[in-house]
């Protein structure tokens, strides 16, 4: 049954984030309300992957 | 008069200065001398020795011509003779912890194999690139561990995959009919040349557009290592020097350039080497002479001068229109078409020069 504040909310992103481990460099699904954890090693600092947006540069 | 020939066609090394270093043998300069310049007496004097041809080097000797000429034409290979290097790069990404614009540069200084003659120059309004102005390369690595790394290694070339990001990892991306041209495919003229290093996780995902251009505008686009030009050394024995004074002699100069030859040396029996002397304890009649093997191979140091006990045998030299040329190629074109294309440029020049001169003279009448 859709209400109408589900149509209001954009649809779930079937993507995954992927964060880095500050501390062994893993790469971790983390999902919303999960705990930020590093899988392999504990360690609670997460860093963002760079975007995939290009960029030009003169190789001069 | 002799030394009016010496003035004209020799550099003088002195002790403490260098005379003669200007051209002097224009028309007018010497009374008895005829310097207007002359197509037949050019041809005649003027030629050019190839010494030694290698895929990158050249060494040629050009003798019987001006200075001015002579510095075009190294200048010419230094700034004029095009080639093609990576300019514009498209980063897609870029994680590893050299920067990108570090990168972009050090891409751009990459040497590459591709003939540029079969380039056009690209506008300066186009961004895209055609197949007849632009090649495309595109380096795409990913470090990663080595699942069978041993336990105890600490070598990154064993524990991690790609970690070393070179020349060999730069692939070419053929446009339009470039894959029927260039049959050989399109590489950088250096095999492992280390433009990034990785760790695992880190990624480096680079499309490149090269384009041709001139070292006038970028030393990447300078087609030689480097080029270079010396005059001939001459290295003239004014008295004969012998014994320990002609070992001191050979000293003073770079290795082969003097050689001593035992003068008297059919007459000893002892000694093996003509150039040994024998050392006989009595009656030794050896006479060590000293010899201009290869004046060419002279540093022209001047060390001979700085001592006294020979510096008045000698008299240091250079051939004024004798011209040593080194060229170096980076590696995009041999060495010796890279001259040749040198000296294209410059007829190209000289052409353009008479079409001004004419174009001027048709505009006043």
């Amino acid at each position: 049954m859709d209400t109408p504040k589900d149509k209001d909310q954009p649809p779930a992103k079937p993507q995954v984030m992927l964060y880095i481990c500050g501390e062994c460099h893993h790469e971790n699904e983390i999902k919303a309300r999960d705990p930020i954890r590093c899988r392999e090693c504990g360690y609670r600092i997460m860093y963002k992957k760079r975007t995939k947006r290009m960029v030009v540069f003169d190789g001069r | 008069m002799a030394n009016i020939e010496e003035i004209r066609t020799r550099v003088r090394l002195g002790e403490f200065e260098v005379t003669n270093g200007h051209t002097t043998d224009f028309p007018g300069s010497y009374s008895g001398y005829d310097d207007a310049w002359n197509q037949v007496k050019f041809e005649k004097k003027f030629h050019i020795d190839v010494i030694r041809l290698t895929d990158r080097d050249l060494e040629f000797d050009m003798v019987g011509i001006d200075c001015a000429i002579a510095n075009a034409f190294r200048r010419i290979l230094l700034s004029e003779v095009p080639t093609m290097a990576v300019d514009k790069v498209f980063i897609y990404n870029n994680t590893s912890i050299i920067q990108d614009e570090v990168l972009a540069h050090r891409l751009g200084l990459i040497p590459i194999k591709v003939d540029p003659r079969l380039f056009e120059y690209r506008t300066a309004d186009d961004t895209e690139g055609t197949p007849e102005d632009t090649v495309v390369l595109e380096l795409k690595v990913r470090c990663k561990k080595n699942p069978n790394a041993t336990k105890d290694t600490t070598d990154p070339d064993v524990l991690y995959v790609n970690h070393k990001v070179t020349t060999n990892n730069i692939k070419w991306l053929s446009q339009g009919n470039q894959a029927a041209l260039f049959k050989d495919g399109i590489h950088p003229a250096d095999e492992d040349v280390l433009i990034a290093k990785l760790r695992p996780g880190q990624e480096i995902d680079i499309k490149m557009h090269c384009v041709k251009g001139i070292g006038k505008d970028h030393a990447k686009f300078s087609p030689v290592a480097t080029a270079s030009y010396r005059l001939l050394p001459e290295i003239t024995l004014t008295q004969p020097v012998e014994g320990a004074l002609a070992e001191q002699l050979k000293q003073c100069f770079a290795p082969g350039v003097i050689e001593i030859d035992n003068i008297d040396g059919v007459l000893c029996v002892v000694s093996v080497d003509s150039a040994v002397c024998c050392r006989c304890a009595v009656g030794c009649v050896c006479v060590l002479r000293a010899r201009v093997a290869a004046a060419r191979k002279d540093t022209c140091s001047r060390e001979v001068l700085r001592h006294d006990t020979i510096k008045d045998c000698v008299k240091l030299t250079r051939v004024r229109d004798h011209f040593i040329f080194s060229v170096e190629s980076t590696g995009a074109l041999p060495p010796d078409v890279l001259v040749t294309e040198a000296i294209k440029v410059l007829q190209a020049k000289c052409r353009r020069v008479l079409q001004e001169l004419e174009d001027v003279d048709s505009d006043d009448q």
